[in-house]
């Protein structure tokens, strides 16, 4: 065995490639890689920027502030003529927010004489102390001579002032609390009679002018009753339409109409729906408007193709030895669907009408013609009541002028978000769970 | 009697009819015959007997009934009243309706001394919670107390009739049961009754679409011409005040159609590129595990519902880009807070997830085989893409694009906020235009006064707006079916 020395081989050197463009394909190979990346990047970023701009707008709404007072319950203002034992009405149209107002130029060591100053208190608690007082002098009257400590909400600039979202050093003149008012603010805080509290009342007010006495209450109910609607009407009459076309129906004329007009209902404008209830259910039927019952039948026909078209694909699924081996047993066609395919597409069914739901919930156009775009103060208590809906509600509060309502409004679509993605992980987890693979 | 109790007791006769039913077919399997059903089955049969034809009178009486009182209400309205326009009747008929419905929430001892003023009768109401139109006349008050007495009377009617239907027909299913009865074919024969009626409700669901949209513009069109609307280039309703007899307004549908598509097209703009790049990186280049997570993320977008989308573009898309304008431009802005851009680009981001998913589907359709061909013979990844993969998923891409485009033209939630309500027509896409949809929700949220043009031509938008999505619809679907059918 000899070595080969380096200088026996004659050339080790490649030939010279041929120039095929093979850098400059490469190249392209690149950038359209790139173009894949930045195109799911300017998706996410998107997503990113709203969801925060949405959130930092919105969460300081879940919290109000209010001032604790000693509210002396005077029956000299509440009831000068003192005529209440005869008279109900004049515990209803009493004079409360002086009450308020009184109990607070004693906190502030105000000199109640002193008109002009007075007069600047006006525009820092809220008017809905009106309602606050009387709610606690009808639930017990005895509480008139006494004196009882009260949360009472600040008013919506104040609120603002005290989340610092009001600009302290513009000129006084072109903000709207004046300096004096936060010198009141800056004091009550410091004796912790004015603090931020969880906004309750953001779940549980009704429509309202004034941001800080209104909330998503009567939207709350409006959204569930009308879930309730879709899901007892939607996901029977789903579920019994694809169980004919997947199971029973044979191919013909008839089946493949049904069929087009499924997926063409799914692809319809969700406002023709809208037109279809005022016209139908409204004009025709003479049901209520306002009413959730009317937005559920609604919602219903719009969700129905897409549980149809869920159902139908969990039905198929399921594998044809199941069905071959119930028949096989002595089942009937109805008893093999009923009691074997049914329960094994269930949840691929379930799965459907969550996200199908989902999508009712977010849906806002339809409402508004139908006549839910309504200010409804008191709960609704049937579904035929008039009501509104959560994102009606949203709706409703964006044209509204003030800035305390954008806070609300912000976050009002936290919540509904929050209820949209708690639905979707629902789904998702059920799919994960009970999903078979065959 | 209400209907919903009235319904309830056929119910619980049903229901009792199930059980005593069952039992009975238990009782009867001596053993000496073979019993053709299983005792339920005897149950339920007993149960549908008494149950349907029931609640279909119910149902039909109820829809009659309503029909009934309301040609009662017109007729009973004075000759002067029903003379005139038709929405004043119509209007009249209303007031006598809530009238009527207010003074079925009044007790027993107020209704026998019942005022003859509507100025008495108001406070009564208002004391029950019931607020009512102050237009309210007196002559409306004997009507809605005769109102509410024939809509009594009728339902009391309706309430013995189907409640002996439902004991007549429970008694002749449980009459009929014994060993041999095919109790079980009976009940699977009206439940594929009840499927096939449960699947005709698509086809129901959009002849009501049809239907209710049609006669509402024939009647619009029997007061403004067609060619005016389809050709006008006015768009200018002029709102008229209740009963002034309507001042003449203008319905040209040229500004609202154009303003649709071409926002309809920015948005397309945005979405088909990032939607068709991302998808294509989605299934031919990202790694499983990242697929498994941005998929779901990018699935995120099309979960939330568009009234965010619109908030988002009123609250801070718009103003961002004005104020961005006013720096550029150094003082005035030249994009309006309110522009097509600005309701284009938001739209088109909502829709990047519905191309991506529906181009998504059509692109791993297209088989293994033509991919591995290109690859083989030296093309790179994107080649591949581009000249192979693509071109064949064309009609399917072609179909799911539009799709969107009809997404785009029907949505409605952005627009109403991003896009501005003053009919014009430009091609500055900084500026301002409104869309058919738009128009939609403006001309019927509020107060309305029925029968006037200002409210019908909302349905012969929607009827434009319907037809216009439809044959997208069905083209779209066609050529999507066709396509899947191609490779399967």
């Amino acid at each position: 065995m000899t070595d080969i020395s380096l200088d026996t081989l004659t050339s080790s050197t490649a030939p010279a490639r041929r120039d095929i463009g093979l850098r400059k394909r490469y190249a392209a190979e690149r950038r359209f890689r790139l173009y894949g990346v930045l195109a799911i990047a300017v998706g996410l970023a998107f997503l990113a920027i709203m969801l925060t701009s949405i959130v930092t707008k919105g969460y300081t709404a879940f919290w109000q502030t209010t001032v604790t007072l000693p509210i002396s319950f005077d029956a000299k203002i509440i009831d000068p003529d003192n005529k209440r034992a005869t008279d109900p009405d004049v515990l209803i149209t009493a004079n409360y927010p002086k009450l308020a107002e009184n109990a607070l130029i004693e906190k502030l060591g105000i000199d109640p004489k002193d008109r002009a100053t007075v007069r600047k208190l006006k525009g820092f608690l809220s008017e809905g102390s009106r309602v606050q007082l009387r709610a606690i002098v009808a639930a017990d009257p005895s509480v008139i001579g006494t004196t009882r400590n009260v949360d009472i909400l600040a008013a919506a600039n104040m609120d603002s002032a005290y989340k610092g979202q009001i600009d302290l050093s513009v000129p006084e003149s072109r903000r709207k609390v004046s300096d004096q008012q936060v010198e009141w603010m800056n004091k009550l805080k410091a004796e912790g009679a004015m603090s931020e509290h969880f906004n309750t009342g953001l779940f549980s007010f009704g429509a309202s002018s004034r941001p800080e006495s209104s909330g998503l209450g009567v939207a709350i109910i409006g959204s569930f009753f009308m879930m309730g609607i879709v899901l007892l009407l939607a996901l029977p009459i789903g579920v019994a339409a694809s169980i004919y076309l997947e199971e029973f129906a044979k191919k013909n004329r008839f089946t493949d109409l049904i069929e087009v007009n499924i997926n063409n209902l799914a692809a319809v404008p969700s406002i023709v729906f809208g037109l279809l209830g005022l016209a139908v259910f409204i004009n025709f039927l003479g049901l209520p408007r306002s009413a959730s019952f009317v937005g559920g039948l609604v919602l219903t026909l719009m969700t129905l193709p897409t549980i149809i078209i869920a159902t139908r694909a969990a039905l198929a699924a399921v594998p044809p030895s199941i069905r071959s081996a119930a028949l096989g047993l002595g089942a009937s066609k109805m008893q093999m669907v009923f009691q074997h395919v049914l329960p094994l597409a269930a949840p691929g069914i379930l799965t459907g009408t969550i996200i199908g739901l989902a999508r009712a919930l977010g849906e806002t156009a339809p409402l508004l013609l139908i006549g839910m775009v309504a200010f409804v103060a008191d709960y609704p208590k049937t579904p035929f009541d008039p009501a509104t809906a959560l994102p009606v509600q949203i709706y409703m509060w964006a044209n509204e002028a003030e800035r305390a309502f954008v806070e609300r409004m912000s976050g009002a679509i936290i919540i509904l978000l929050v209820f949209l993605m708690a639905m979707n992980i629902v789904a998702i987890v059920l799919r994960r769970r009970f999903e078979r693979r065959w | 009697m209400s209907f919903l109790i009235v319904f309830a007791i056929v119910l619980a006769i049903g229901l009792a009819a199930f059980v005593i039913g069952r039992q009975r077919a238990v009782a009867q399997d001596d053993g000496t015959v073979k019993a053709h059903s299983r005792p339920h089955y005897h149950g339920w049969w007993a149960f549908l007997t008494g149950v349907v034809p029931a609640v279909i009178f119910l149902a039909s009486w109820g829809v009659g009934a309503n029909a009934y009182l309301n040609s009662f209400v017109h007729s009973a309205l004075p000759a002067d009243v029903a003379d005139g326009t038709v929405a004043h009747e119509d209007l009249a008929a209303g007031l006598v309706k809530s009238l009527a419905n207010g003074l079925g929430r009044l007790d027993d001892k107020e209704r026998a001394a019942l005022p003859s003023t509507f100025a008495e009768l108001q406070p009564m109401l208002s004391a029950k919670g019931v607020a009512l139109a102050p237009d309210t006349q007196d002559y409306m008050i004997p009507i809605a107390v005769e109102a509410n007495r024939t809509s009594d009377r009728l339902s009391l009617i309706s309430a013995i009739v189907s409640i002996g239907l439902a004991l007549v027909g429970s008694v002749y299913g449980l009459s009929r049961i014994s060993p041999r009865t095919r109790a079980r074919n009976n009940v699977e024969k009206i439940m594929l009754w009840g499927l096939v009626g449960a699947s005709t409700i698509a086809i129901v669901t959009t002849i009501g679409i049809v239907l209710s949209m049609l006669f509402q513009t024939i009647a619009f069109f029997e007061k403004v011409p067609p060619m005016s609307f389809f050709f006008g280039t006015v768009w200018d309703p002029r709102f008229a005040a209740a009963g002034s007899g309507g001042a003449e307004g203008q319905f040209g549908l040229i500004p609202l159609l154009a303003g649709t598509l071409y926002i309809a097209f920015v948005a397309l703009l945005v979405a088909v590129p990032i939607g068709l790049m991302s998808a294509v990186y989605m299934s031919e280049y990202a790694a499983p595990r990242v697929r498994a997570l941005v998929k779901p993320a990018l699935e995120l977008l099309a979960g939330i519902p568009t009234i965010v989308y619109g908030i988002f573009a009123l609250v801070t898309l718009g103003p961002f880009l004005r104020d961005i304008s006013a720096a550029l431009a150094g003082g005035t802005p030249f994009i309006q807070a309110q522009s097509i851009l600005t309701a284009g680009l938001v739209m088109g981001v909502m829709l990047i997830p519905v191309v991506s998913s529906l181009s998504d589907d059509i692109i791993t359709a297209v088989p293994r085989a033509l991919r591995d061909g290109s690859l083989g013979l030296g093309a790179t990844r994107s080649e591949t893409i581009k000249r192979v993969v693509l071109p064949a998923a064309l009609p399917g891409i072609v179909g799911a694009i539009l799709l969107t485009a009809s997404r785009a033209i029907g949505e409605t939630m952005i627009v109403v906020l991003a896009a501005g309500v003053a009919a014009n027509l430009t091609l500055n896409p900084f500026e301002a235009m409104t869309t058919i949809t738009v128009k939609i929700v403006n001309q019927l949220t509020g107060d309305l006064e029925f029968n006037t043009p200002q409210t019908l031509v909302a349905f012969a938008l929607g009827i434009t707006l319907f037809a216009l999505t439809l044959v997208m619809n069905i083209v779209a679907l066609y050529i999507v079916r066709k396509y899947r059918e191609q490779y399967e």
